[in-house]
């Protein structure tokens, strides 16, 4: 039994995005993890202007130092300020997966949606070469390629975009199966719209909602891959401060001077969980039960 | 007086709303059967009759709780005992049988395991005899060949042999009551006749009771004696089935009635406008005063109470001796009938269709493996201005030869031509606007139908845009203009189909068809997901839409007194080929064909005194025979080998009525005849 709902004033794709939003922040999950995700952002925006120090000022006087009134979160091993270091470590991350994300949501999904609704057996062929693709461990693949064009920002946007839209196309695939059976889209083909007319109108509206999802929960996992190149030392290149690098640069002298580590992981961490909370409150929003989505 | 199996005792049953007030979905039901006894509840969705039913059990849906009364089952009060005390009792004293049987049955187990274990939990029957039981509970459920189904896996039974299976497994645990809701609802005609029958059957013999839960009147009149109606969560009428069928005293039964198509109808039945109150919408007075033809001021202040009258019925009503005044059935429209000018506006010609595909390795191979297309030799012509009743059980084809009219299926051969001699290309893409536009189709949910992001303004856009162009303040007027000659109003274009009711909906897809000024539309069930006094008002608005329009129809449903209502003429369809073709007329009240006959005669009619005559098997085949007259396996005429071997000629009566028999009409007419003499 249903109850009838009011009359709306108006179902404006505005208002449907202000009931969402509302309805995500009313979530403990979603509260928190938004609130934590405009911090970074904010931060990412502002730090330059309130970094306490110079972010390459070395000090052979002061290596090392645990943390003080003057350097909250002590010293690395060339002097320089941690705090100032965490806070501008992020700029970098949030800048290269902040536009591949996009990217790799938009070309994942487009492509995804599209065989779902050509099906048959190019999209069986399809299906399996993205599955071919999946199989093979993500940073040996990404690792080739940074290796042979180089590790500017140039070559990591399109990298990542790239690899991390390849799993997107299996969601949308897979979203847009259970969208494409349905009557309306049989009406739509009846009616003699084109192929592009369907994807644009009807499947992608149905479809959204789980690529918004998905595009935050590979936001986070992009993050992830990003901090790990540059530990690894394929990311941003020193002196430019990224909590991965300097990860990377302080896990040698954990064992006495653990801030160093701490800092940048407490930073990736809160983001990286940020990011995530907000996913879960906004698929329990938006009705998405992510348990009976095809892993990836 | 027997002894009361279950007493439902003043029950409410209610949840918390968004709001935070208590609704009420069930308000003050008393109610108990006795023992031998069946009770029919019937009510429109929303009605609360499932929730009742389930109560029975001690079972309450999530969110929902009991608010006040109590159920006591052969003494037990079933909403104080424990988990494990109830499961005892479920499935066995007490068994329920749902709609859709297929889904309750595991699986991935053989029948005769299911059955064993419900043997096992349920009975006293010593484990070496569950095998021997469970084969004698299958032959009594009248299957077939009951050893051989004790291995089969339920997706191998069609879905009345798994509703028997489901009726099986509930009396193996020798209940005291049968609970069944809509068990017979998604079954074709001669399935459900014959279904209901056994439950009759079973029942007499057993002396159980049985809460028969539906929303369909037919099948009520045939196996319950007395009945309950619900509205808005109340009981407003109960009565001996004849009472409550032949003579209601309450107008929302009358309403219910009217609304119900019937094979003699000249008419349309008549739509009962509005809808009911949500849960706690009903205020202070009665539920049913805003649709309500008798209301007075009292009806809205105050609510009436359960009166008891001296025929024994009770009825919620101030007013029930003026109810006798509206009609029970009678002024409905009558159908349009725009002379046909000979004009023919679809021609399908040697039609078939087929949804075999051959496999990689047979085409490189080169090997064709003769299979029985799924639509054959269909030649039908519906001219200008007509209405084609297309009827048929499920698996006939009859939507099958829509989608392929409608371009979504490419026929496998023959060809299909519109107005004016235009062949039709085969697939939607390849056809040109101009068909595209005057072809629409109608769906038969409109909850699949309708993009549920999409406006009302945004879904009547799109063939406005598409075939006219329209854009901007002339986009606007046109789709309020079409808005209220579907009965609705502007004020619709901004919502969205979730807030709209099934009846609105509906009448939004028939917009949006209407909006392309189709000359041709093809209507796929079009009222089967909505409720009876629902489904009057949309075959009354495609009525007068065709009055105004002058368009052509092809009307497809397995409901034949739906098919009657609108159509000019009717085309019977069995395992996709066609059997006979005639004017409604003629097919309805002289059915020719053996198969229409068996069809027509299963059909369940509101009226206690009507039994369908049951002329044949209702096993179903899964594809038709490769050689020979489709109907030769369960053909109550069947005259000899030549039935087996040969596909008969077509036989051609008056007024282009036309059957598919080895027997003529006349020899058809004959043998019928001779057995009625009998």
């Amino acid at each position: 039994m249903t109850s009838i709902p009011s009359v709306p004033n108006q179902n404006t794709r505005l208002a449907r995005f202000l009931l969402v939003l509302r309805d995500v922040m009313a979530r403990p999950s979603g509260a928190i993890g938004l609130a934590l995700v405009f911090a970074h952002l904010i931060l990412a925006l502002i730090s330059p202007m309130i970094v306490p120090y110079d972010y390459k000022a070395m000090n052979s006087a002061m290596m090392l130092t645990g943390p003080e009134a003057t350097h909250w979160l002590g010293t690395d091993h060339l002097g320089r300020d941690v705090f100032t270091r965490v806070l501008l470590g992020g700029r970098e991350a949030l800048l290269v997966t902040g536009i591949a994300t996009p990217i790799a949501v938009t070309w994942g999904g487009f492509v995804g949606i599209f065989f779902g609704l050509v099906g048959g057996r190019i999209d069986e062929v399809m299906m399996r070469v993205v599955d071919a693709f999946l199989s093979l461990p993500w940073i040996l693949k990404m690792l080739v390629l940074i290796v042979t064009f180089g590790t500017g920002i140039e070559v990591l946007i399109p990298t990542l975009a790239f690899f991390y839209g390849v799993p997107v196309i299996r969601i949308a695939r897979a979203a847009t199966h259970d969208v494409v059976a349905r009557d309306f889209v049989s009406a739509a083909r009846a009616r003699g719209h084109g192929r592009m007319t369907i994807i644009r109108r009807e499947l992608l509206p149905n479809v959204l909602d789980t690529l918004m999802v998905e595009g935050a929960m590979r936001w986070s996992w992009m993050l992830l891959a990003f901090s790990s190149l540059s530990f690894l030392g394929f990311g941003v290149s020193p002196p430019t401060p990224d909590w991965g690098l300097m990860i990377a640069d302080a896990r040698g002298f954990m064992s006495f001077a653990p801030w160093g580590v701490l800092g940048p992981v407490i930073a990736l961490s809160s983001l990286i969980i940020g990011i995530n909370l907000t996913a879960d409150a906004l698929a329990k929003a938006l009705g998405i039960d992510r348990a009976q989505k095809a892993p990836v | 007086m027997t002894q009361s199996v279950i007493d439902i005792r003043n029950i409410s049953v209610g949840f918390t709303g968004k709001s935070g007030a208590t609704l009420p979905v069930l308000r003050n039901i008393d109610l108990s059967v006795a023992e031998g006894e069946s009770i029919g509840i019937v009510g429109e969705s929303g009605s609360g009759k499932s929730t009742l039913a389930l109560a029975a059990m001690g079972y309450l849906k999530r969110g929902l709780r009991l608010l006040d009364g109590s159920v006591v089952f052969r003494g037990q009060d079933m909403f104080s005992r424990t988990r494990p005390e109830l499961e005892k009792i479920r499935g066995g004293e007490l068994a329920l049988i749902p709609q859709n049987s297929g889904q309750s049955l595991t699986p991935t187990l053989r029948i005769g395991a299911q059955l064993i274990e419900a043997l096992r939990l349920h009975s006293s029957v010593p484990a070496s005899d569950h095998v021997a039981k469970a084969t004698e509970l299958l032959g009594q459920v009248r299957l077939p060949d009951p050893k051989a189904i004790m291995s089969r896996f339920p997706h191998e039974l069609s879905g009345g042999q798994q509703q028997r299976v489901a009726l099986a497994m509930a009396l193996a645990g020798e209940p005291h009551a049968l609970l069944l809701d809509e068990p017979t609802t998604g079954l074709d005609v001669t399935t459900q006749a014959h279904i209901l029958e056994l439950l009759r059957d079973i029942a007499r013999e057993r002396g159980m009771a049985m809460v028969y839960v539906s929303h369909d009147l037919g099948a009520i009149a045939r196996v319950c004696n007395r009945v309950v109606v619900m509205y808005a969560g109340e009981v407003i009428l109960k009565g001996t089935t004849r009472q409550v069928l032949k003579a209601p005293v309450h107008p929302y039964a009358r309403g219910l009635l009217a609304s119900i198509p019937r094979l003699a109808d000249h008419h349309l039945p008549v739509a009962l406008d509005g809808r009911p109150p949500a849960p706690g919408g009903a205020g202070n007075g009665c539920s049913f005063v805003d649709r309500c033809a008798l209301a007075q001021d009292r009806c809205r202040s105050e609510r009436p109470d359960l009166a008891g009258l001296p025929s024994g019925e009770l009825v919620r009503c101030f007013f029930y001796e003026q109810a006798e005044q509206l009609a029970l059935a009678g002024n409905g429209a009558v159908p349009i009938q725009i002379a046909a000018d000979g004009v023919p506006a679809l021609q399908l010609d040697d039609l078939s269709i087929s949804y075999h595909q051959p496999g990689l390795l047979d085409k490189f191979l080169g090997r064709s493996e003769a299979h029985v297309a799924t639509v054959d030799d269909i030649d039908v012509t519906v001219q200008r201005g007509e209405t084609l009743g297309l009827v048929g059980e499920s698996g006939s084809g009859k939507s099958t030869i829509l989608k392929s009219v409608a371009g979504l299926l490419p026929p496998a051969g023959g060809n299909i031509t519109v107005a004016g001699g235009e062949a039709l290309a085969p697939n939607v893409e390849s056809r040109p606007p101009d068909h595209l536009r005057r072809i629409q189709m109608i769906f038969q949910n409109p909850d699949d139908s309708l993009n549920p992001r999409h406006t009302v303004a945004e879904l009547l856009e799109q063939p406005l845009r598409l075939y006219f162009g329209l854009a901007g303040q002339a986009l606007h007027d046109r789709s309020v203009e079409i808005l209220d000659r579907v009965r609705l109003g502007g004020h619709y274009l901004d919502r969205l189909p979730s807030q709209l009711s099934g009846g609105e909906k509906q009448r939004i897809a028939i917009a949006r068809a209407f909006a392309a000024d189709p000359d041709l539309v093809l209507c796929d069930e079009v009222t089967s997901a909505l409720d009876v006094s629902v489904q009057a008002a949309v075959l009354d608005l495609l009525n007068e839409l065709k009055e105004k329009q002058g368009t052509t129809y092809v009307f497809v449903s397995h409901d034949l007194a739906v098919v009657k209502a609108l159509s000019d003429r009717v085309a019977v369809l069995y395992q996709g080929r066609l059997c006979e073709v005639g004017p409604s007329d003629q097919v309805y009240a002289t059915p020719s064909h053996p198969y229409t006959e068996v069809l027509l005669g299963a059909v369940l009619e509101p009226d206690p005194d009507t039994a369908p005559t049951l002329a044949a098997d209702d096993v179903v085949e899964l594809s038709p025979p490769a050689q020979g007259c489709p109907f030769q396996r369960r053909c109550p005429r069947k005259i000899g080998a030549i039935c087996d071997t040969e596909i008969p000629p077509w036989h051609e009566g008056s007024d282009g009525h036309a059957i598919r028999c080895h027997l003529g009409i006349d020899e058809l007419a004959a043998v019928q005849a001779t057995q009625a003499a009998e």
